[in-house]
């Protein structure tokens, strides 16, 4: 099997991946009205960013993109427990996950 | 004694006598509240007295005892100090405002007995006493100003003070507001004068005063000292701010006596004869006084005699001999106008007691139709009222026989006075007799009108002392003022008074002694035409009760003009007061209401529209907020991009 495109991928090309999840995962948090889905598009959007992150990284032959993706999982992380927690407050209230829901937190 | 500390106990005592009925206002104890405030002003007269006697007992061309205290104000050039003066004029205002003060005081524990406001009565009184001191002993404009306003103040609470009642709380505020014009003017007068001579020390505009009379009306004396008499109409009511003085009569009657008769009243006379050598080189304003003064005299007093209020006739009548001492001040005769002063407010304060004396009996009835005969029951009210009434008619030898002949001899022999208001100053002591004589008549003469179930008594000896002393005042006092032609023929006695005033009064320039043989007729014309008005208004109100009727029927519109008190108050409604207010209407209606709010609520009004064209954005979708986000990151990123 011809393994050699793999050496043709370039940085623009993880680029291009990393431009089309973060718009997916915006369009996701924009559009979706399911509180699940949503916390599922953030995690997208911050994975693309690790995503250029990991790229640059070793394009550049840096440790520190690396380090900082490291970071990102972690508050990812932290904000999906504090999200899910959310999304179960909201469930238990009004025994659906619709964003719509938060509008009752305006004061 | 130390001075400072005499003229420190005059002054302040009353002040203390307030402080302490003031904080014990809730108190209904006429008792103790009169005994402490009567105490109180016994101290000043006594002190008073003291300081009198040593002032007497200087040698004549140095006669003053002047205290400072403190420095109370420098700006600039002016430099009022707290300073207080006794000199021979204002020696015989505190003398007659603490004693006839003290008298009164008295005379209140048994009048106020049965009210349960005692303590604050007596707290006002004392009040009142401080800044009469106060307005007699400050030695320039400013500190006179100080007690001109507080007697003001107190006038205005002691009106009304059974305020409850809403007609008396209104002739309250109709005497504050009508003095309120004069002060005004007074302010006017001050400034002028401080402009004029950069002081307002009394001696040193005294002494300052021009040499040669001021003839321009428009010169700075002239309308400095014509304003200061505007101020002086109004505290002292004349034309055409008397108006107030008898509706005034609405407060506790001693209250009427000591202050709508003896003391305050007389302040603006007082501050006349004060700057003497200024208002005599402004020969204008001293005709201006002596009209004013002379119109005063007959208009009062032929309103005096058709009420039927007691306190009203004599409220009248009060306004009428104070028109007596304006005249005579504006004709140069200063020491006079004193003289009628003191003896005025001996047998005015005597009178008004008197009154309250017989309302007292009578249970509150103030009408003198429904009294008559009242000499049966209250005998020692009516030997003094009938004491008060000899002097105030000007029989001799009472007090009121010196003062007011002295005042006519003057008006018409002086030259700036004139035989015209000589005439009307007669007219005005005939009409005197008349309306003090009918007052007389219908209360204490004549048959009883008095209601079956009002069984009138004579009051306590809390009230009958002060009768009687005022009473011997009345005879006695007019003794000190015997004129130089009557004073020969009883064995020289000498004008005691004359020579005690003549440091501190300006002579008249021009004066020309009068003849004997003139002097006894002027003398035997007032007194004459005094006592056949009397007669006259003896036989009508005693002999013929039917005949005032008549004649009242046949001149009915004169008669109905004079009831009615010409209508003055009605023209000051129609011409100034309603059209006034109906222009501050008009104003804050037109330009607070519907400009200057209009324009606050615009501004408002732009606000808010404004927030809620963006409030519209904020609609809590979560959503929303995280695309304004996005936009806000993609502008932001081209901005950088494409710059």
């Amino acid at each position: 099997m011809n393994t050699d495109f793999i050496n043709q991928i370039g940085l623009n090309h993880y680029l291009i991946l990393a431009a089309l999840l973060f718009t997916m995962g915006m369009a996701g948090v924009l559009l979706r009205r399911n509180v699940i889905v949503l916390l599922m598009s953030i995690e997208l959007m911050l994975n693309s960013v690790n995503l250029t992150f990991v790229a640059f990284s070793k394009y550049l032959g840096l440790l520190d993109g690396h380090i900082i993706v490291f970071f990102v999982m972690t508050i990812a992380a932290a904000e999906a427990a504090v999200g899910l927690a959310l999304a179960v407050t909201i469930f238990k209230r009004f025994r659906e996950v619709n964003i719509r829901f938060f509008e009752h937190l305006k004061g | 004694m130390n001075h400072s500390l005499l003229m420190a106990l005059v002054i302040l005592s009353p002040l203390i006598g307030f402080l302490i009925n003031g904080f014990r206002y809730k108190r209904h104890s006429a008792n103790v509240a009169g005994v402490i405030a009567t105490i109180a002003i016994a101290i000043s007269f006594v002190s008073s007295a003291i300081l009198v006697t040593d002032l007497i007992a200087m040698p004549e061309e140095s006669r003053r005892i002047a205290v400072k205290f403190f420095e109370w104000l420098v700006i600039d050039r002016l430099k009022i100090d707290a300073g207080f003066v006794v000199d021979q004029i204002s020696a015989v205002m505190i003398l007659i405002i603490t004693g006839v003060g003290t008298l009164i005081h008295m005379y209140s524990i048994g009048y106020m007995h049965h009210d349960k406001g005692a303590a604050k009565y007596f707290a006002y009184l004392n009040l009142f006493i401080f800044n009469m001191l106060l307005l007699v002993l400050g030695d320039s404009l400013l500190v006179m100003f100080v007690g001109w306003e507080g007697v003001g103040l107190c006038s205005y609470l002691l009106i009304g003070f059974w305020f409850t009642d809403s007609e008396k709380a209104a002739a309250g505020m109709k005497a504050f507001i009508t003095n309120r014009v004069g002060d005004a003017a007074f302010l006017l007068g001050m400034f002028l004068l401080f402009v004029t001579y950069g002081t307002l020390n009394f001696s040193e505009l005294n002494a300052l005063a021009p040499t040669v009379a001021e003839s321009s009306w428009l010169g700075a004396v002239t309308l400095g000292t014509l304003f200061l008499f505007i101020g002086a109409t109004g505290k002292s009511a004349q034309i055409p701010l008397y108006v107030w003085l008898p509706d005034a009569m609405a407060g506790p009657t001693p209250v009427s006596a000591l202050i709508h008769a003896a003391t305050m009243v007389t302040a603006g006379v007082y501050m006349i004869v004060r700057l003497n050598p200024l208002f005599i080189m402004a020969p204008n304003t001293m005709m201006v006084i002596a009209i004013i003064g002379a119109a005063t005299v007959v208009f009062a007093a032929t309103i005096g005699m058709t009420q039927w209020d007691i306190k009203k006739i004599l409220a009248y009548s009060t306004v009428s001999q104070l028109g007596y001492m304006f005249l005579a001040c504006g004709v140069g005769a200063f020491g006079a106008a004193m003289f009628h002063l003191m003896t005025h407010a001996f047998f005015k304060a005597l009178m008004f007691l008197g009154s309250g004396s017989v309302i007292h009996a009578m249970h509150e009835e103030q009408d003198v139709r429904k009294m008559g005969g009242l000499k049966k029951y209250l005998p020692i009210t009516h030997i003094t009222f009938f004491l008060g009434w000899l002097a105030i008619i000007g029989m001799p030898p009472f007090a009121g026989f010196f003062s007011k002949d002295e005042i006519l001899a003057y008006t018409f022999n002086s030259p700036m006075g004139s035989p015209i208001l000589w005439a009307a100053g007669v007219l005005g002591a005939t009409l005197t007799a008349f309306y003090m004589t009918r007052l007389m008549a219908l209360t204490f003469w004549g048959k009883s009108r008095v209601s079956k179930d009002v069984h009138p008594h004579e009051s306590p000896a809390l009230m009958t002392i002060p009768l009687i002393t005022l009473g011997v005042l009345s005879v006695i006092g007019g003794w000190i003022g015997v004129p130089h032609v009557l004073g020969e023929y009883l064995g020289h006695i000498p004008n005691v008074w004359e020579h005690w005033l003549h440091p501190l009064i300006k002579g008249i320039p021009g004066w020309q002694t009068l003849d004997h043989a003139t002097e006894f007729a002027l003398m035997g014309t007032s007194v004459g035409l005094a006592l056949i008005s009397a007669g006259i208004a003896y036989h009508f109100y005693v002999k013929a009760p039917d005949a005032p009727k008549k004649i009242a029927e046949k001149i009915k519109p004169i008669y109905n003009l004079v009831y009615n008190k010409y209508f003055v108050d009605e023209v000051y409604f129609g011409a100034i007061i309603n059209p006034l207010v109906n222009l501050s209407r008009n104003i804050w209606y037109y330009i607070d209401v519907n400009f200057i709010d209009k324009m606050t609520y615009l501004a408002g009004d732009l606000a808010r529209g404004m927030g809620s064209v963006i409030r519209s954005s904020q609609t809590g979708n979560v959503q929303q907020y995280a695309m304004y986000i996005g936009i806000g990151v993609v502008v932001a990123l081209s901005f950088v991009i494409m710059r």
